[in-house]
């Protein structure tokens, strides 16, 4: 049985506590009034000469809050011809047009400055749900397909899951205060007005997908999600310990089995909205129908990733009986299979987008290469190039160093794809990268740490009574040497 | 032409088969080829042959393939033929590149394929109207051959063989 050693677990609290100190500090130091944003704005004009561009950024990202009643096309002029305008403003003060819409910017900077410490938060804590939740699939995959390969590594996986419950409820309360406190402004839908043709906030295009976006559907879908996910994975952690001392002919397992087809059939549902939901309705006017594929792939090599980090952890701990080098060479496979499939999504994505050439879809692609450049290609750079050649050698796929120094390159690079989803539409031009977002990394890592060691330590290691479990012990990948621990006892 | 001799050792269960070439390996007799209806995996590797370098030539008949895709989308493209590309006419091959990168995954993919499979032709000895060399056409259907050249061991070796579980030994000539 593994230990979960007291030196890991203060980590994992210490993580914690600094990082809710950081989100805390990032919340205080969020401006409170607009009278703080236009200071924050003018102090960052006067470090750089990019003042106009700033503001001009701004008014592009401005989807619902100050364009409310042109259709897409015409959207995109006006904001060119905003950023004309206001680019002029800033050379020339006395403007009194492009003062007015200051004002107007000024306020909308104002929520985008809000959304900062929201936004750091909501990236980690997607990430993180979204990992823990793919992993959750991949397991339930792995029991639908009876494959033979991973049962070493169930309890590993079904560890990682454990940090569902704590994401999932952290997510719930983020939800509630998107939807029903109303305390950001990341959803820019949920305004006032939005749905109100006498308001001047009001916003055809998005009343016209009022039928999906609508506070209490979303509220509710977003809660459906959550509890579909967390029900499997209770339901399927439970019985899968009880499957070791079963011994009932395989009528647990069976009755694992089925549940896991169940569950991918409303996985596959549930995360395609939720990408919906949860990230494409940040920017209400845009849509892509792959999204939700797009999600999936970058969630699924992060999870695959998280997988063999984890194990070679444990691995390294002695703590997982039966593994050998077969089972990681199998997970960087994974790595590197779902790195290419990945940006052959968001390629498939991009590349339609780009060559059609229409302004209501481009303005995705449009906000995030002007504002985003630096991550927007260091994220293909480290999601595609660096895998792909790290990983295509065979042989390099069972070295553990390898496989973490590739996974950390996968694991930042599908965190900054999930920034550069979510910041261009909460917090436009002023993104950066500092308190406010590493404290969220370091805060869901704590939680991370604790949930899922501390649910590796409770079980048995290996699932005794699952029918595979010989095969997986076994398992050789014919073309590679086993050269690590526990892997002279077999071949 | 001094004939030589060879033991044709025959089995039919590929782990059979896997398991006496081991314990041949093993009395190391070097064992000249094993004709086989499937691949079976593993078998390269308890016959001692050292690992194959196709997949380095795969990846760089890959690169040869996107340099050509490269190459020939430029030319067709932008140089002999300049196209306005979804309505942006830049006429430079970077900025429509986005454009251009299904026909180099093809490419690459298509060079990368064909050369390695002819390559595998070539260095297996396999060309058009060349006469089949397997010394025994079961070998296509149910049975594995293992072929041992004899160098005053005849006896030693079948004793060994018939014990590996053969389920045929024959000695025949080779010229």
């Amino acid at each position: 049985m593994y230990q979960f050693s007291g030196k890991l677990k203060s980590l994992s609290i210490i993580l914690t506590v600094v990082g809710l100190i950081g989100i805390g500090y990032s919340f205080y130091t969020a401006p409170g009034s607009i009278e703080d944003a236009k200071e924050i704005i003018a102090n960052q004009s006067s470090h750089g000469d990019d003042h106009g561009n700033n503001h001009a950024d701004a008014a592009h990202t401005a989807i619902s809050d100050s364009d409310s009643h042109h259709d897409a096309s015409v959207e995109a002029d006006s904001h060119h011809g905003a950023e004309n305008t206001h680019h002029e403003g800033a050379k020339d003060v006395s403007n009194h047009e492009a003062h007015n819409e200051h004002d107007a910017h000024a306020e909308h900077a104002f929520h985008q400055l809000q959304n900062k410490p929201w936004s750091a938060l909501y990236v980690s804590l997607f990430f993180f749900l979204g990992i823990s939740l793919l992993v959750l699939a991949f397991y339930a995959a792995q029991r639908v397909a009876q494959s033979g390969w991973s049962i070493v590594l169930f309890r590993v996986m079904e560890a990682i899951t454990a940090n569902l419950v704590p994401t999932s409820i952290i997510m719930v309360l983020v939800i509630l205060a998107a939807s029903v406190l109303h305390v950001n402004h990341m959803f820019p839908w949920m305004a006032e007005g939005v749905f109100d043709p006498s308001s001047p906030n009001y916003d055809a295009i998005v009343d016209g997908k009022s039928w999906w976006m609508n506070v209490p559907g979303w509220t509710i879908r977003s809660i459906v999600y959550l509890v579909i996910w967390n029900a499997y994975r209770w339901f399927i952690r439970k019985n899968s310990i009880a499957e070791d001392t079963a011994n009932d002919n395989q009528k647990t397992y069976k009755k694992n089995y089925n549940a896991s087809v169940i569950f991918l059939f409303l996985f596959m549902i549930s995360e395609s909205m939720m990408s919906w939901d949860w990230i494409m309705g940040l920017d209400p006017h845009w849509f892509s129908t792959l999204f939700g594929w797009y999600v999936l792939a970058s969630l699924l090599v992060s999870s695959l990733t998280v997988v063999a980090f984890v194990t070679i952890y444990l691995r390294s701990k002695n703590a997982i009986p039966g593994i050998n080098d077969s089972h990681i060479h199998d997970l960087a496979k994974f790595m590197f299979g779902f790195s290419v499939f990945w940006t052959y999504l968001w390629f498939a994505q991009f590349m339609l987008i780009w060559y059609a050439d229409i302004p209501e879809e481009t303005t995705y692609f449009v906000a995030r290469f002007n504002e985003y450049k630096l991550p927007f290609i260091a994220m293909v750079v480290m999601n595609f190039v660096f895998p792909v050649l790290l990983l295509l050698n065979s042989d390099y796929k069972s070295i553990p160093w390898f496989v973490v120094i590739g996974g950390i390159v996968i694991l930042g690079g599908h965190y900054i794809d999930i920034f550069v989803m979510i910041m261009p539409a909460t917090v436009g031009p002023f993104w950066s990268f500092g308190i406010a977002e590493f404290s969220a990394i370091l805060f869901f890592l704590g939680i991370f740490i604790y949930t899922v060691f501390s649910a590796f330590a409770k079980v048995n290691p290996i699932p005794k009574g699952n029918p595979f479990l010989e095969e997986s012990e076994h398992f050789h990948y014919y073309n590679i040497e086993h050269r690590g621990e526990g892997s002279g006892d077999h071949h | 032409m001094e004939s030589s001799k060879v033991i044709h050792a025959f089995y039919n269960d590929d782990e059979v088969l896997l398991d006496a070439v081991k314990a041949v390996k093993s009395e190391h007799y070097h064992i000249e080829e094993v004709f086989c209806p499937f691949p079976v995996h593993g078998l390269d590797k308890a016959m001692g042959l050292a690992p194959t370098k196709l997949a380095i030539t795969a990846f760089f008949y890959g690169i040869t393939g996107l340099s050509f895709a490269i190459w020939m989308t430029n030319y067709m493209m932008i140089e002999d033929w300049p196209q306005d590309i979804g309505g942006k006419p830049s006429f430079s091959w970077i900025e429509n590149m986005p454009a251009f990168v299904p026909i180099m995954f093809e490419l690459t993919v298509f060079f990368a394929a064909h050369l390695m499979v002819i390559t595998f032709y070539m260095r297996s000895r396999i060309w058009p109207f060349k006469k089949a060399d397997n010394p025994d056409p079961r070998t296509t259907d149910d049975h594995f051959l293992m072929e041992i050249p004899i160098h005053n061991n005849e006896e030693a070796l079948t004793s060994l063989l018939s014990k590996t579980g053969a389920v045929e030994i024959n000695i025949v000539d080779k010229h």
